[in-house]
Parts: C-alpha cells; sequence; structure tokens
C-alpha cells in the first residue's frame, strides 16, 4: 500500500507571520514613496528612531495581550494599570534616584495583583475575559478619578535616561521591548505553560480531557499581561517625567493592542499565533502613524486608516479558516 | 483462540440515563494482541460500552478490571495512565497545532525545567515509525493533515501512553477507502505489540477481515460473544437485528394518492455526494438509511441549499430550479428539520411563538399575521404541551421541541419536506404524532423524504427507500424488504440476484 502516493496533494498555507512581514513590507516601500513625495527621507535615522519609539510602549502592552488572546481570553484593563502603574513609580521614587527599584517594583507587583485578580476571576468565577477585565479596569478607573486630579510624583533624571537614550537610531525603550518578547517568544516555546496556553485557547475540552489545569495557564497569560502593562506604564513616566492617571486611556491602549494583535494573525478566538506576528502588527501600526504624521493627514483619516487597515487584515486572515468538514469528492464533475 | 489473561475485563456493566436502562449485565474480555469487534445497530448500547471502559462515563454496577486490577475511573485521563486508550469519532486534537505537540500535550518532555521540542520531536517520528508511518511530519500542523492523517495522530498519543488497550468508535466512517488500507496496517502493527483493539464499527466487511472475536449488542444485551470464524455475514446481521418491526406505525390516510414528481434531481453532486439521481412524488414518503457517514444528511443540505450541489440539476413541479441557499429553498416550497434540533432548529431562549414564525418572519414576512393567526392551531394539532405560546422552548421536553420545529415549518406550507432524524431523542407518543403528521402532509400532496438511523422507522413509514452508501444511493428498496438487507446495503455487502450492487 503506497500510501505517501494517494494521498491528496496538501495546500501549503502561508504562515501568518509571514504575511505580517510581507504586508509590513509593502506597508513601508509605499510609506517611504509617500514621504519621498514631499520631501522628506523615512530611512533618516530621525525618522527611524521615531517609528522605533512609537513601537516600544505600545509593543510591551500587545505582547501581554498576545499571551491572554492566545488563552482565548481579554485584557480591557491595561489602560488603567499603566496608568496606575506610571503614577505609583513617579510617587514612590519622588524624584531620589535611591529610589528607583522601590518604585519599579511597587508599580510591577500591583499591576500583578491585578493581574491575578483577572486571571482568577475569569477561571474560577467563569466570567468571559472582555466582562472581568472590563470590570477590574472600571474599578482601577474609579480609583484613579477619585484620587488623582492630575499629573503626580516626579521620577529622577537617572530613570528619565531609559525613555530619552538609545543606541544609535534603537531606543533603549525599544531594546526593553524586544528583548521582553524575545522571552515571552521562548516561555510560549520551551515551557509547558507555554504550551498550554496555546492549548486552553485552542479548544477547552481537548485541553481538559488531556488532564491540563486549564486554569493556570489563564491565569499565568492575565498576570504576564498586567505586568508588561505595568512596564509600558514605567517607560511613560520615564518619559513624561511624572506620573498621570490619563496617560493609558488617552493612549487608546486596550483597544489598540487587541487590534495589533489580530493585525499580526493571532486568532481573537484563541489557540493560533505569535509573538512576532503581534510585534510585526505593532510596526505596521508605528509606520502608518510616522507616515500619516509626516504627511500631515488630518486626524479624522487617520483613524478611517487604521481602521480599513484592521479590517482588511482580519478578512484575509478569515478567508484561511480551515475547512471543517472534508470533501469526499471533488467539486467538479467525477471522472467515472 | 489463546487463553492467556485477558488485559481487560469488564463483568456485569450496566447503566442508565434518567432511568433508561441502556447496557444491561454487558460482560466482555479483551485479549492482549487480538481485535475484538463490538457490533450491533445505532442505540445498542455500544458507544456507551466504549465511553465506560475509556472513562467518560461511569458505570452505574459491575466490575471492571485492567491487568488484573480492579478499576474505577471517574476520567478519561485515569485510563489513559493505565493504558486504556480510545480513538473517538471526534477527535480530541489541537487543530492549530503540530503532530508532536498534540501527541504529547500535558505531558510535554523536559529538559534542564524546558520543554525539549526537539526529543518531542523524535519521540513523535519514533511512534509513527513504530506505526509503519513516514510520510507524516511531526512538525506539521494537524489541521492541515487529512483526516485518516488524523487518526493516525490520534493512535499515535494513545501509543505514547504505552496504551495496552485501544479502542475505536467507528473508525473508517470518515475514511476513504483508499485510507481503510493503512488503518488496517496499523491495525496489524499494534497487534504484534500486543495491544488489545476493541473495534466498533457497523461495516461488517471490515469486521471480519479484522476481528479475531465479535460481541454482538442488541438493544443493551449481550447477544453473543465468540470467536470471528464461527459466524457468517448473515448469521451477524441476523443476530444485530432479530426483533419485529414495532406496529405503532400509523397507515397511509385514506385518500393519500402518490402523484406527479414534485422534486426530481439529476445526476446531482457536491464534495460530499455524488451521483444523486432521485424522484420525490407528491404525497409519497422516501425514506433513506445509510449508516452515520454515508452522507445521508449531507444529500437533505444540499436539495435544502445549506451545501449547494455543484453539478446536475434540480426541478420542483417540472420547473428546473437552482437552490444556492436556504432561504431560495424555503422561497420554493422546501423544509428542512435538522438532525440537531437544539444547535439548528430551535433558538432555545426564545418563545414557542417566535421560534414557530421565525422562517415565516425571515422569508415570507407578508404573511406574518395570517401565520401568528394560525400558529395556536397548528401546535394544538400536534398537540404541544406548552404553557402557552409565551414559553421559552428550551423548558420544554424533547417531543415538544421537535414539534415547535415542525410547526416552524409548516407555518412556510412547503411542498417538499426533508426530515433528517425526525424522532431522534423524543418519547414514544411523540414518535407516533411525528409519523401520524408525516401522513397527513402526504395526504395533502406534499412530497416527503425521511432520513433515519433507525431502520424500524425506515421500514415502517417508507413508500420507497434509498440505501446511501459513501455519499451515493446504493441501492433503492420496496418497503417490504427485511432489516437485514438494508443493512446488508448499507454496510457495503449487499448480494441481490442479479449480482454485487454496484457500489
Amino acid at each position: 500500500m503506497s500510501t505517501a502516493a494517494v494521498r491528496p496533494r496538501r495546500r501549503v498555507p502561508l504562515d501568518s507571520t509571514l504575511i505580517v512581514y510581507i504586508a509590513l513590507i509593502g506597508v513601508i516601500a509605499i510609506g517611504a514613496i509617500l514621504v519621498a513625495s514631499v520631501g522628506r527621507n523615512f530611512f533618516s535615522e530621525g525618522n527611524i528612531r521615531d517609528i522605533l519609539t512609537g513601537m516600544s510602549v505600545l509593543g510591551l502592552v500587545a505582547v501581554g495581550q498576545t499571551l491572554v488572546i492566545l488563552t482565548g481570553s481579554l485584557d480591557l484593563s491595561v489602560p488603567y494599570v499603566i496608568s496606575l502603574s506610571s503614577l505609583l513609580a513617579a510617587e514612590t521614587m519622588k524624584g531620589y534616584s535611591g529610589n528607583i527599584i522601590q518604585g519599579v517594583l511597587i508599580a510591577l507587583g500591583i499591576a500583578a495583583v491585578i493581574g491575578l485578580a483577572n486571571g482568577l476571576i475569569v477561571t474560577k468565577l467563569k466570567v468571559n475575559g472582555f466582562i472581568a477585565t472590563l470590570g477590574i479596569g472600571l474599578i482601577v478607573k474609579g480609583y484613579l478619578d477619585t484620587f488623582y486630579k492630575g499629573s503626580s510624583g516626579s521620577v529622577p533624571a537617572e530613570f528619565q535616561y531609559i525613555g530619552a537614550t538609545g543606541i544609535g537610531p534603537v531606543p533603549i525603550s525599544t531594546i526593553i521591548m524586544l528583548a521582553l518578547a524575545t522571552l515571552v517568544f521562548l516561555f510560549l516555546r520551551r515551557t509547558r505553560t507555554g504550551h498550554h496556553i496555546y492549548a486552553v485557547g485552542g479548544s477547552l475540552d481537548v485541553a481538559r480531557l488531556s488532564g491540563l489545569r486549564t486554569a493556570q495557564p489563564i491565569i499565568v497569560a492575565h498576570v504576564i499581561c498586567s505586568v508588561t502593562a505595568g512596564m509600558a506604564g514605567l517607560l511613560l513616566a520615564s518619559r513624561l517625567g511624572v506620573g498621570s492617571p490619563t496617560v493609558g486611556s488617552q493612549g487608546g491602549y486596550d483597544l489598540l493592542s487587541i487590534a495589533a494583535v489580530v493585525l499580526g494573525g493571532t486568532l481573537l478566538a484563541g489557540g493560533r499565533g505569535s509573538i512576532w506576528g503581534t510585534i510585526g502588527g505593532v510596526a505596521i501600526f508605528a509606520v502608518l502613524n510616522s507616515v500619516m504624521s509626516v504627511m500631515q493627514v488630518n486626524p479624522f483619516l487617520k483613524d478611517v486608516v487604521r481602521g480599513v487597515v484592521i479590517v482588511v487584515a482580519v478578512a484575509v486572515y478569515t478567508g484561511r479558516v480551515i475547512e471543517q468538514r472534508r470533501a469526499r469528492y471533488g467539486t467538479k464533475e467525477v471522472a467515472k | 483462540m489463546t487463553t492467556t489473561a485477558p488485559v481487560l475485563s469488564a463483568r456485569g456493566i450496566e447503566k442508565g440515563f434518567f432511568g433508561v436502562t441502556v447496557l444491561k449485565g454487558i460482560d466482555i474480555d479483551l485479549q492482549p494482541g487480538t481485535v475484538h469487534g463490538l457490533v450491533g445497530e445505532n442505540g445498542a448500547g455500544k458507544s456507551t460500552l466504549m465511553k465506560i471502559i475509556a472513562g467518560v462515563y461511569t458505570r452505574d454496577a459491575g466490575t471492571l478490571a485492567v491487568g488484573g486490577t480492579e478499576k474505577s475511573y471517574t476520567h478519561p485521563l485515569q485510563a489513559m495512565r493505565d493504558g486504556v486508550a480510545t480513538v473517538f469519532q471526534e477527535f480530541n486534537l489541537l487543530p492549530e497545532r503540530s503532530v508532536a505537540e498534540n501527541v504529547f500535550l500535558g505531558r510535554e518532555p523536559r529538559r534542564y525545567g524546558f520543554v525539549d521540542t526537539k526529543g518531542m520531536t523524535r519521540r513523535t517520528s519514533e511512534l509513527l515509525a513504530e506505526l509503519g508511518i513516514d510520510f507524516i511530519d511531526p512538525t506539521a500542523s494537524v489541521g492541515s493533515l487529512t483526516v485518516a492523517e488524523q487518526q493516525v495522530v490520534e493512535i499515535t498519543k494513545a501509543l505514547s501512553f504505552d496504551a495496552k488497550v485501544i479502542s475505536m468508535d467507528e473508525p473508517t466512517a470518515a475514511l476513504a477507502d483508499h485510507e481503510v488500507e493503512l488503518l488496517y496496517g496499523i491495525i496489524e502493527r499494534l497487534k504484534q505489540r500486543g495491544v488489545a483493539i476493541l473495534y466498533v464499527s457497523h461495516r461488517l466487511k471490515e469486521i471480519f477481515d479484522l476481528c479475531d472475536t465479535i460481541t454482538v449488542l442488541k438493544d443493551g444485551a449481550l447477544v453473543s460473544s465468540g470467536p470471528a470464524s464461527d459466524l457468517t455475514t448473515d448469521e451477524l446481521v441476523r443476530r444485530m437485528v432479530g426483533r419485529s418491526i414495532s406496529t405503532f406505525f400509523p397507515p397511509a390516510v385514506e385518500g393519500t394518492a402518490v402523484g406527479d414528481v414534485r422534486l426530481a434531481v439529476r445526476g446531482g453532486g457536491n464534495a460530499h455526494i455524488d451521483g444523486i439521481d432521485l424522484d420525490l412524488r407528491a404525497g409519497e414518503i422516501v425514506g433513506v438509511a445509510g449508516l452515520q457517514g454515508s452522507g445521508r444528511t449531507e444529500l437533505a443540505e444540499a436539495l435544502f441549499g445549506a451545501a449547494p450541489l455543484t453539478r446536475g440539476s434540480i426541478a420542483l413541479d417540472g420547473d428546473t430550479v437552482t437552490v444556492p441557499s436556504p432561504r431560495r429553498a424555503v422561497k420554493q416550497g422546501i423544509a428542512l428539520i435538522t438532525e440537531d434540533r437544539k444547535a439548528q432548529g430551535l433558538a432555545l431562549n426564545q418563545s414557542v411563538l417566535d421560534n414557530a414564525l421565525l422562517v415565516v418572519r425571515a422569508v415570507f414576512p407578508g404573511r406574518t399575521g395570517a401565520a401568528r393567526q394560525a400558529v395556536p392551531g397548528v401546535l394544538t394539532s400536534l398537540e404541544v404541551s406548552s404553557r402557552g405560546t409565551g414559553q421559552e422552548v428550551q423548558f420544554l421536553s424533547g417531543g415538544n421541541q421537535q414539534k415547535v420545529v415542525l410547526a416552524k415549518w409548516l407555518a412556510t406550507k412547503p411542498r417538499v419536506v426533508l426530515l433528517d432524524e425526525p424522532t431522534r431523542g423524543i418519547d414514544v407518543g411523540a414518535k407516533v404524532a411525528v409519523y401520524q403528521l408525516m401522513r397527513d402532509l402526504a395526504k395533502e400532496g406534499v412530497a416527503i423524504l425521511m432520513i433515519s438511523s433507525e431502520l424500524p422507522e425506515v421500514l415502517g413509514m417508507s413508500d420507497r427507500i434509498l440505501v446511501m452508501h459513501d455519499g451515493r444511493v446504493a441501492a433503492e428498496l420496496e418497503p417490504g424488504v427485511s432489516e437485514e438487507t438494508v443493512l446488508a446495503a448499507a454496510t457495503g455487502t449487499l448480494r441481490s440476484s442479479g449480482g454485487e450492487v454496484a457500489l
């Protein structure tokens, strides 16, 4: 029985991460031409630095969001965690360099606790992730609105270097973001929990029947997501020099990070996706923003472009969904 | 027959659901290195027995010993750890993950605390090689594999637990003929390893090809268990069926006349069915028999435009029509009562009235008023017992829910009614009501196609019987035929006076 010979020819699907980077190259090419048409250089050091800086904060949030989305959940509380983290850090540091470590630990620690709460509500109380994180987000927002009327605290000059310096055209903040992305990539690839994050997102039933403790990967993903949001808050504090109760929500990091993850080829329903796809998605947004700023596109058109990009991307991906029931006969006339 | 100690031994297994006994004192012994066939009609209790052995269901009474030790499984994983693995029809695989990741899900091998991806891939290759498979890439995503290859992955997963017993539920139901050969090869390898295989199948040819021992179940009871060499196909079928047709099928209503052809299909086919030639006449009830996966539901879905025909033609009352969507089908007077009423037939948390008006509102909004007036009468004539038309259908019994589905379609005044397993999971009283309704519709000149897995129902209600096999109509039979003949046609072993029936 030569099974290999009669095996139907397999359709080789394009890896979705590859599609993202092809799209990124396309966006860069078109962007470079448009920028050149107004007499500017897309590849100038200043412009590259702007784009990479633009990637860093959204990148941090989107890396965490990727984990949560892979498990089949969502995190809408990130903007408030970002704001809270910036405030906690700035208020703890009070401008003294000796307080930096303390400030960072407190900010990330509180962020982790919020992530733990999200994860426990999703897994133990069985509340849909959308609602659970919306609720926790609102609670944090309420705290911020009540106790902070404006910017507060201050971070020392040393801490501000993180947001202000770089190696050549590459800002330190972007290096931190890419290092974190690499860590999370290895986490997904080389730890059991990482594998199980894909499993619970792919099918909770299959995961359970394979003997997985299904709560653990979801909780871990939520904690990591909140911590990366906390790191984004620290980065923003270092840029602003102060903590701000609105820095997260003004950035729209909840929906923007979800959009970047989906743009990067991760299924919103979970189970499939990659960190590098997400970074590609973040890069596409950063390039679009940069090009549109240089071109001085009006804000309404900016949002239109972003919206179109997201919708087109998802439409392209859904065209690649696997057929559930295998064909027994061809769709054309069968030779008798 | 070897007389070694059985690797798995079950005694007096009993199981009931909601007070209905589905297994009555079943004994079964599985010997290492042999294939044990488990056969019986739909509803005989084969799947239930398998699920008890797999730890999916807990038994009500009886004992189960694995390797001589008494076991009481409450979770499939416990059975797996003891080397009792099951390959279900519904695969437990993650389509987006690789073969190796699926095989070792939950037990990923680690080195220095990190998942050893290379080792996992290598180990999977070794397991595949033990099965004689060299064409599956352990790093390929499962979703990119064919059904047969996915089944191999499931078997590999079982093997990775060092399985001593592997149960297979209808393993060939979704396979094409050439893929069945592959499975035969794998089963031979497993036998050589000393694995005991419990093989559940409707396809009697396979049972005789593969099995050393055959156990026959009927209506939840053990009929016989013995060496395959003692049985012939005819004898096996007799043991599987062996009962008289129940008498509760109502006769045709007086004045019913089989009239002109309402629905005619010529050379119809799509990805799932092929070569369909079909005539449904006014006032006629045509039964469709066949095994699960033989293309019966796909036929109904094709006629209803849910999975449209890609070749061939359809004519309604003599006019050639196209049915590219369910909406067009409804407009042309075709109704489909689906197999799964909860998922496909009803909006469970809406009221009886809303459900009954669903199709009319969507497709014939102009008729809503008239239908609203008519619905209470239709529901009464079907004897739907509910607390009024405002009650949510999720609180009705299965039989009453099915009647609401029927009312929903009657409201569209169909010319052709397709019923897919119309009496599945409903009580006898409701069944009779469904049968009576079919007779009444026939009297009105409606053409009826009824798909059913229950042979007595097919034989008792049909004016003509089509038997499907492998996506084609394998035989067209008169209502007087025996269950054995229908079953033989469905399993591809029918021998008629004219020789082998073309399959």
